[in-house]
C-alpha cells in the first residue's frame, strides 16, 4: 500500500466517522429539525430526543464500536488467526457473566468511581482470556483449531452459567438479562458514555502504543522476540487492554458480536496490514460501523427495535463462514 | 586472544521432562563462521533459540559480548544478535521492504517513524543479500530461497553482528543452497558478522565454516576446526554411522559421498 493512498484512506475513514457522528442523531422515527443543534433551551420533545436519547446513544455506539473493533484486531494479530476475536474466544461471554453476576446480585457499590457491573465485566473478560490462553498453552504446539475450540468451550461454559442465572431469576429480571444479552445501545443521558469512556480510551491508547509490536507479532513470536520484542510483556499488556475495552463495552451494551471480527478485515483491505495505520483505521471504522448498525436497529421496524447484536450477527455470521471456508481478501493475514 | 563473543558454560535445557541440552559448553570468537551439525533432535535449534532468549529457563551460563545473557533487555540483545528461522511456510502480509524495515525495531521508540539512518540500514542490508530486486513484492509470494535471503536481510538491518541461522539451506534446491551460502560468506566477510548456522550437510559444514560444533543427544560430540571433521572416528561419534569419502576433484580435500544403497 502506497503511503499516499494510505493517508487518503485514513482521512476518508476519519471524515466518514465524523459524518456518521453528525448524521446519526438526526435519523430515527421522530423527525428532529436541525435547529435543535443551536437551540437547547426550548425543552421541546425534539430537543429532548436529540440531546438526551439519540446523541448519547450515538456516542455510546461510537465508543463501543471502536473498542470492540480494535480488540478484535489485537487478538487477530496476537493469535495470528483471522477468526480469533474476543467474541469468538469467549471473552465477551466472560465479561457478560461477570456483568450478569453483578446485575443479579444487585451490586451497587463502585470501585474507583467505576460501577460494580463494569468492574465485574472487566474481571470476567480477564478471567476468560486467562482461561483460553491457559488451555491453549497447556498443550505445547497448539493449533489454531485447538484455540478456537477452546474459545468455543469457554464461551459455552460461560453462556450456560448466564442461562442458569437467568433461569433462577424472577420473570422481570430474566427478561432484562435476556434483552441485555442480545446487545443494546439504548441509553438515556450521558452516564453510560462516561462509564465506558475511560475503559475504551485506556485500552485503545495501549494498543496504539504497541503498533510496532503488533506488526512483529504477526510474523511469529520467534521473529518478534529476535527483533527485541518482549513478547510475554506485550501479550500481557494487550490482554489487559482488551479486557478493559471488552469489559467496559459489555457492561453497558451487552455482548455485541462480529464487529471485532469484520472491522479489522475490512480495514486491512482499505489500508493494508501495517498496524501503525490499521489501528486508527479500525478504531474509526468500528465506531462508524456499529453506529450505522444501531441506526438500522432502531429504524428498520420502528417503532419497535431490533437488538443491535442481532443486526451485527446477521451481517457477521455469513462473513465468519466465508473466512472459515478460506475466503481471503488480498493482503489479509493468513 | 580477544574475549569470545559467545560463551556457553555447562548449559542445560529441558522441555518439560525431556532434557534437550546437557551441559553444553562452547565459545565462539567474533567474526567466526560456525556450523552446527548433529542428528535430528540433537538440540541444535534449541541451542540457537536459547542463545537468542526465544527459549528461556535453562541452567548454566550464556555470555554474549562478555555480558551475562540475563542482564540484557530483549531490545539490547536484538541490537547484537538475531535468530534467522528456516524459510518455512509462515504467512504474513508484509512486502520485503516492510519486513526488512521492521528489523529496525530495536532502534525505534514507540511512536517514531523510520528515520534516514534506518532507511540506509535497510537499503544496505537488502543490497548485501541481493533482495533489492523484489523489494516491493510480498514475502509470502517468494520462493524458499528468496524468502531465506529476506530473513537474513532483516537480521542485518536489525544491526545484529551475530546471526544464528536455523537450517538456512535444508529445503532449498542446489542452486539456492549455493546462493544462500555465498550470501552468508559475503555477510561474514563484509560486515564481519559472526555466523552460527545449523546444517545437515556435512560437506557444507566442512567447506564453508571455520569451525564445526556437533551435538548428539544434547551433548557436545565434537567441536573443532572444520578440517578435522572428515574422519570416521569423529563422524561415527556424531551420527553413529560410518561414511564413505572421496577426494574433491578440484581441491583434493576429502568429501563425504553417498553410499550405493541398492
Amino acid at each position: 500500500m502506497r503511503a499516499g493512498s494510505r493517508n487518503l484512506a485514513l482521512a476518508a475513514l476519519a471524515a466518514g466517522a465524523v459524518a456518521v457522528l453528525f448524521a446519526a442523531p438526526f435519523i430515527g422515527e421522530e423527525r428532529v429539525p436541525l435547529r435543535v443543534l443551536f437551540d437547547r433551551s426550548s425543552g421541546d420533545v425534539a430537543s429532548t430526543i436529540f440531546w438526551s436519547l439519540r446523541l448519547p446513544r450515538v456516542l455510546v455506539s461510537l465508543l463501543a464500536g471502536a473498542g470492540l473493533a480494535v480488540s478484535g484486531m489485537a487478538f487477530q494479530a496476537m493469535f495470528r488467526n483471522p477468526l480469533a476475536t474476543p467474541f469468538t474466544l469467549g471473552v465477551s461471554s466472560g465479561a457478560s457473566l461477570g456483568a450478569t453476576i453483578a446485575l443479579r446480585l444487585g451490586f451497587t457499590f463502585s470501585i474507583l468511581s467505576f460501577s460494580a457491573v463494569s468492574a465485574a465485566a472487566f474481571a470476567g473478560a480477564g478471567a476468560a482470556i486467562l482461561l483460553v490462553y491457559g488451555l491453549t498453552r497447556a498443550r505445547r504446539g497448539f493449533s489454531a483449531a485447538t484455540m478456537l475450540l477452546a474459545g468455543v468451550a469457554v464461551s459455552f461454559f460461560f453462556s450456560s452459567m448466564i442461562l442458569l442465572m437467568q433461569y433462577l431469576s424472577d420473570i422481570l429480571d430474566s427478561a432484562r438479562i435476556l434483552r441485555w444479552i442480545m446487545g443494546s445501545l439504548a441509553t438515556v443521558g450521558y452516564a453510560s458514555t462516561l462509564e465506558m469512556l475511560p475503559f475504551v480510551t485506556a485500552g485503545a491508547s495501549l494498543v496504539l502504543y504497541l503498533t510496532h509490536e503488533l506488526n512483529l507479532l504477526t510474523t511469529g513470536e520467534d521473529i518478534a522476540t529476535s527483533r527485541g520484542v518482549n513478547v510475554a510483556r506485550t501479550k500481557h499488556l494487550l490482554f489487559f487492554a482488551t479486557s478493559l475495552m471488552v469489559g467496559g463495552v459489555v457492561a453497558v451494551c451487552g455482548p455485541i458480536g462480529f464487529v471485532g471480527m469484520m472491522s479489522p478485515h475490512i480495514c486491512r483491505l482499505l489500508i493494508g496490514p501495517d498496524h501503525r495505520y490499521l489501528t486508527p483505521a479500525t478504531l474509526l471504522f468500528g465506531a462508524a460501523f456499529l453506529t450505522l448498525c444501531d441506526v438500522l436497529s432502531r429504524t428498520l421496524i420502528a417503532p419497535a427495535e431490533i437488538p443491535v447484536g442481532v443486526i451485527t450477527a446477521i451481517l457477521g455470521g455469513p462473513f465468519f463462514l466465508w473466512l472459515l471456508l478460506g475466503g481471503k481478501p488480498q493482503r489479509m493475514m493468513a | 586472544m580477544p574475549d569470545p563473543i559467545i560463551e556457553v558454560r555447562d548449559y542445560s535445557f529441558s522441555f518439560g521432562r525431556t532434557q534437550v541440552l546437557r551441559n553444553v559448553s562452547v565459545s565462539i570468537d567474533a567474526g567466526e563462521m560456525i556450523s552446527v551439525i548433529g542428528p535430528n533432535g540433537a538440540g541444535k535449534s534449541t541451542l540457537l533459540k536459547c542463545l537468542d532468549r526465544i527459549l528461556t529457563g535453562g541452567t548454566g551460563t550464556m555470555r554474549v559480548s562478555g555480558r551475562d545473557l540475563n542482564a540484557f533487555t530483549q531490545r539490547e540483545l536484538a541490537r547484537l544478535m538475531s535468530y534467522v528461522p528456516q524459510a518455512d511456510g509462515r504467512q504474513f502480509p508484509f512486502t520485503v521492504r516492510e519486513f526488512v524495515t521492521m528489523g529496525r525495531y530495536p532502534h525505534l521508540s514507540p511512536f517514531s517513524s523510520v528515520r534516514e539512518e534506518d532507511r540506509l540500514a535497510v537499503d544496505e542490508a537488502m543490497a548485501l543479500t541481493g533482495v533489492a530486486d523484489f523489494a516491493e513484492r510480498e514475502v509470502m509470494t517468494l520462493s524458499g530461497g528468496e524468502r531465506q535471503k529476506v530473513y537474513i536481510a532483516a537480521a542485518l538491518a536489525q544491526g545484529a553482528r551475530i546471526l544464528l541461522l536455523d537450517e538456512p539451506t535444508t529445503f532449498l534446491d542446489p542452486h539456492h543452497q549455493d546462493d544462500i551460502l555465498r550470501t552468508l560468506l559475503r555477510v561474514n566477510r563484509e560486515s564481519r558478522a559472526t555466523i552460527v548456522s545449523v546444517t545437515h550437510d556435512i560437506n557444507v559444514a566442512a567447506f564453508f565454516s571455520d569451525r564445526v560444533l556437533a551435538l548428539r543427544g544434547g551433548q557436545v560430540a565434537f567441536c573443532g576446526p572444520a578440517a578435522e571433521l572428515m574422519d570416521n572416528a569423529v563422524l561415527e561419534r556424531i551420527y553413529a554411522k560410518r561414511f564413505l569419502f572421496a577426494r574433491h576433484p578440484v581441491s583434493g580435500k576429502p568429501v563425504v559421498v553417498p553410499e550405493e544403497v541398492r
